[in-house]
């Protein structure tokens, strides 16, 4: 029964990293601000499902862990874009993403009860994975401006914390 | 910074906390890029821990079944220890952060 993450893994990693290598090999700032902006609202979004849907305590306190470090972190990408004078700009890895959490939205909403809960957070597992792996191969060592290099590393530490912590959410859940 | 231990003391001496506090410490915890540092202290009683969040993230140190104190994001945030003993305290919010507090009589 692990299929679905690895399915959500892989049509991920086909639409995102593969749309990555293809479109640019390496993304400039503003490309790397927005889909790095887009990655976290997917994120948010996908949490504030799970808490209108989940009734597993340790669930929804996992999803609004996610709101308010996203959310955080976003407001920060938000004051520094505004600072450095960088307008995100849309990208063929940003749309892929979006159309990716859409779909994957999608099917959560038709679950319920322990098995939404289940694949939210197997979803939660693999969709950190692949952005952190995002991050440290190739929007960290792509980005150009010091102080967005820096908020990407900070991300990143944050992300891995979410990694462990959905990882250890989905252990309970067994 | 001696000048900040001494004001501690006598915000110490003026609560009447008593004598044990006219040593009392201040022991700093750096939280930082998702960590506790350092994760393991020694305090005594009546010593004054001090977390100072350099985080974009709030955060906590919370003791299972014990106190609780909110960390905000670029923030400082203190407790006085009051038992002897070894708590283990983690951050609510990010349960993989973790941290150790060793309590001795003053």
């Amino acid at each position: 029964m692990n299929m679905r993450p690895m399915t959500a893994l892989a049509t991920l990693c086909l639409l995102g990293l593969a749309s990555l290598a293809q479109a640019a090999d390496k993304p400039t700032d503003p490309q790397i601000a927005h889909i790095a902006y887009t990655a976290g609202v997917i994120d948010v979004e996908n949490a504030k499902l799970a808490i209108s849907k989940s009734g597993n305590k340790a669930v929804v306190s996992f999803a609004e862990d996610m709101v308010r470090d996203h959310e955080a972190v976003n407001t920060q990408a938000l004051d520094l874009v505004k600072k450095l004078k960088v307008t995100p700009e849309d990208n063929d890895t940003s749309k892929a993403l979006s159309k990716a959490a859409e779909d994957e939205r999608a099917k959560l909403a038709k679950l319920d009860g322990a098995s939404f809960d289940k694949a939210y957070v197997d979803n939660e597992v693999a969709y950190h994975k692949q952005v952190n792996g995002a991050l440290e191969t190739l929007l960290i060592p792509s980005a150009s401006n010091p102080e967005l290099k820096a908020l990407l590393e900070t991300g990143l530490k944050i992300f891995q914390g979410h990694q462990q912590h959905a990882e250890h959410v989905a252990a309970s859940l067994k | 910074m001696r000048s900040r231990f001494h004001l501690i003391a006598i915000a110490g001496l003026l609560l009447g906390n008593g004598a044990g506090d006219v040593r009392a410490e201040t022991i700093r915890v750096t939280v930082e890029k998702m960590a506790f540092v350092p994760a393991q202290i020694q305090a005594r009683v009546g010593d004054t821990i001090e977390w100072i969040n350099k985080d974009i993230l709030v955060h906590t140190a919370t003791v299972k079944d014990g106190w609780e104190v909110l960390i905000p994001a670029k923030k400082t945030a203190s407790l006085v220890v009051r038992e002897v003993g070894q708590v283990d305290y983690y951050c609510r919010f990010h349960p993989n952060m973790k941290g150790r507090i060793s309590v001795t009589k003053p």
